[in-house]
Parts: C-alpha cells; structure tokens; sequence
C-alpha cells in the first residue's frame, strides 16, 4: 500500500480537526488532580465534544468503548478510562484523544503529572517531550522514516530510558491508522522518503525501566517491569516549509507540548 | 491511539509452519514441470505437491505411479510437498 499524499485543502480539514483535539486535551490537562477518576476525564471529554460537528476517532474503534485513553503510571498507551481509578499524587497519567471531523482524523496525546512528582518522573516526561520535538524536526521532505526513528531512540536511550516496540506511530488521514508504521526506533538513512503531504501521528511511548510490554486485556499496553511510561503524540504533516502539527494551533510555537 | 503492527501475528504464535503440516499417503500421477507433482491422495482428492529441498538435495528421483509421503498445510489443502519416496 502507497502512503497517501495529502492536498493543502486535505491538510486544512485535519488541521480543522486537530484543533478540536488540542482543545480537547488542553481542557483535560488542566482537570487532572488527585482524587479525579480516569472516568471523569472521560466525561469531560464527551462534553466538550457533544454538539460539535464530527466525532471521537477512538470510540467503535475496533470495539474500544471510550472516548480517551488514559494509561496510568505503568500503563503505556490504550488505558480505558474508569470510575475506580482515581488518580492520586505523584502520578503520571498518559491522555490520548483522536477526532474525525468531515472524513479527517486528527490524533494527539500529552502526559500530564498528578501534583507534585518526583524529579525521576519529571525527567521521564521531559525526555518524551522532547524526542517527540526531535522527531518532529526530521519530518521534512527528503528524511527517512528511519531518521525519524532514530531521533526518538537516540535520545531516549542516551537518556537512560527505552522504547516500546510493540506500538509504533502511523500514517492518518481518511482512516485513523493508515500506511506507513512510524517504530520509534530505527537507523538513519532507512525507511521510506518522507514527501510533501504524507502525514504521520508521530508517538514515542518511553518506558522508565525496560522496554517490554505486557498486555492486560485486550488494550491496555504496561511495561512488563512496572516502570513507568510517558506518551506524547502531535499529527504532523510534511510540507516544503517543514513539519506542520496539525494538532496545536499554528500561532504557537516552541516546544511540541 | 498508538498502532499495533504485529498484532496479526501473536494470534498465529505456533512458530514453525513446517511442524503443523498433515502427513498422508499418496500416489504419483503425473510429472509436472519446476520438481512438481500432481498426486492422488488416499481419499482420491487430487494435490499439486513439490519435493521437499531434503530430497532433492539427495537426487530421490520420483516417477509416475510411485507411492510418496506428502505433508499437506492446514491452510492450502490443495498444495503439499512430497517428504518421502516408498521404495
């Protein structure tokens, strides 16, 4: 399968749709606080959505029921939200919301911090962030995937953490999960030639501790060691003056999250 | 919502393919061409069957007429290869 290229007016109805996602998630950030359940951020989140033109990416989505994922602590991606699980200090909660608006799909994620947490936890998610930024700066036209890749893992690894292989960033567009697979690891100079046009949601997943995935159901991704996991994920178009993430408002500049 | 791109694999996890095939009796009707063989199986369904590389490796010539092994996958029961040559 060829990785679609998308028209400007294509990448202007996900940029439409990556707004209401950073909306979404920006909203959610600041809701996150100890004694908050992962179902409230859900509740939340319908109701910022209800009445909006489109429609959650995720819910159906080869039967998952929620909105929102939101992975906990040691839960690496796909955390399906509950009254039970309230979120206490000192954790960190993975938020992970996807939009289809007009046959366009959007899709980001953010980690966010409950309270205070330990400079161990801070240096997690710092380090997430920024691969995430340094991946998105090699999605310009003529990089590799694998340089792409490479930015992720180099930095994670030099960073003491490691990668999770089992899921990988993805091609969006028409459908949420479409050609090619973005792995957060690779060597420079590999994969297919990014083009103006392709868009990828770009999602490093960094484990704390070893890069092994355990799977609890059906969904939910943990780190087989209990390390903690931070997520970060922006949509991101290549166009011929650099990358474009379709999921922030394109006033804002600086770090990806 | 992080892709899952091995997860058609991990529901097939029974490692070799090789270790899953049938093995049955049959019998060679015809030679075709590229070391293949149609065959008659015990229970007259008919199979394209190739020689399996361990034979060839070892010159068993195989004739029309000529009793064999064949493995059969459980996936394409219409294909097979031939792992034995009864004398």
């Amino acid at each position: 399968m060829a990785i679609q290229l998308r028209s400007a007016a294509e990448l202007e109805k996900m940029y439409h749709a990556g707004q209401v996602v950073h909306e979404v998630l920006n909203k959610l950030r600041a809701e996150v606080k100890p004694g908050v359940t992962t179902m409230d951020l859900e509740r939340i989140a319908e109701g910022l959505i209800a009445g909006r033109p489109g429609k959650a990416a995720f819910k159906g989505y080869r039967g998952y029921p929620c909105v929102l994922c939101t992975s906990v602590n040691s839960e690496i991606v796909h955390g399906i939200p509950s009254s039970k699980r309230k979120l206490r200090e000192g954790e960190v909660v993975s938020i992970d919301f996807g939009m289809e608006v007009d046959g366009y799909y959007a899709d980001s994620a953010v980690t966010v911090p409950v309270g205070k947490i330990t400079p161990e936890l801070q240096k997690l998610l710092d380090v997430t962030r920024e691969s995430l930024d340094r991946a998105i700066d090699k999605m310009r036209p003529g990089n590799r995937l694998g340089d792409v890749g490479h930015a992720v893992q180099s930095w994670v690894e030099q960073n003491g953490f490691s990668v999770v292989r089992e899921f990988v960033g993805h091609g969006i567009g028409t459908k949420m999960h479409d050609e090619p697979n973005l792995p957060n690891y690779g060597e420079p100079g590999r994969g297919a030639r990014l083009q103006e046009g392709m868009v990828i949601a770009v999602e490093p997943m960094v484990n704390a501790g070893r890069p092994e995935v355990q799977m609890r159901g059906e969904w939910v991704a943990e780190t087989a060691d209990g390390s903690p996991s931070a997520h970060f994920e922006h949509t991101v178009a290549v166009t011929s003056n650099g990358p474009w993430i379709l999921t922030r408002p394109k006033e804002m500049t600086g770090p990806s999250w | 919502m992080a892709k899952q791109p091995f997860e058609e694999k991990k529901k097939s996890d029974s490692g070799n393919s090789k270790e899953d095939a049938i093995e049955v009796m049959a019998t060679v009707i015809e030679p075709l061409p590229n070391a293949m063989f149609r065959v008659e199986l015990e229970n007259k369904h008919q199979v394209l069957a190739h020689v399996s590389g361990k034979m060839r490796k070892n010159f068993i010539r195989i004739l029309a007429g000529d009793k064999v092994a064949v493995e059969l996958s459980p996936y394409d029961l219409t294909r097979g290869r031939i792992v034995y040559r009864y004398k």
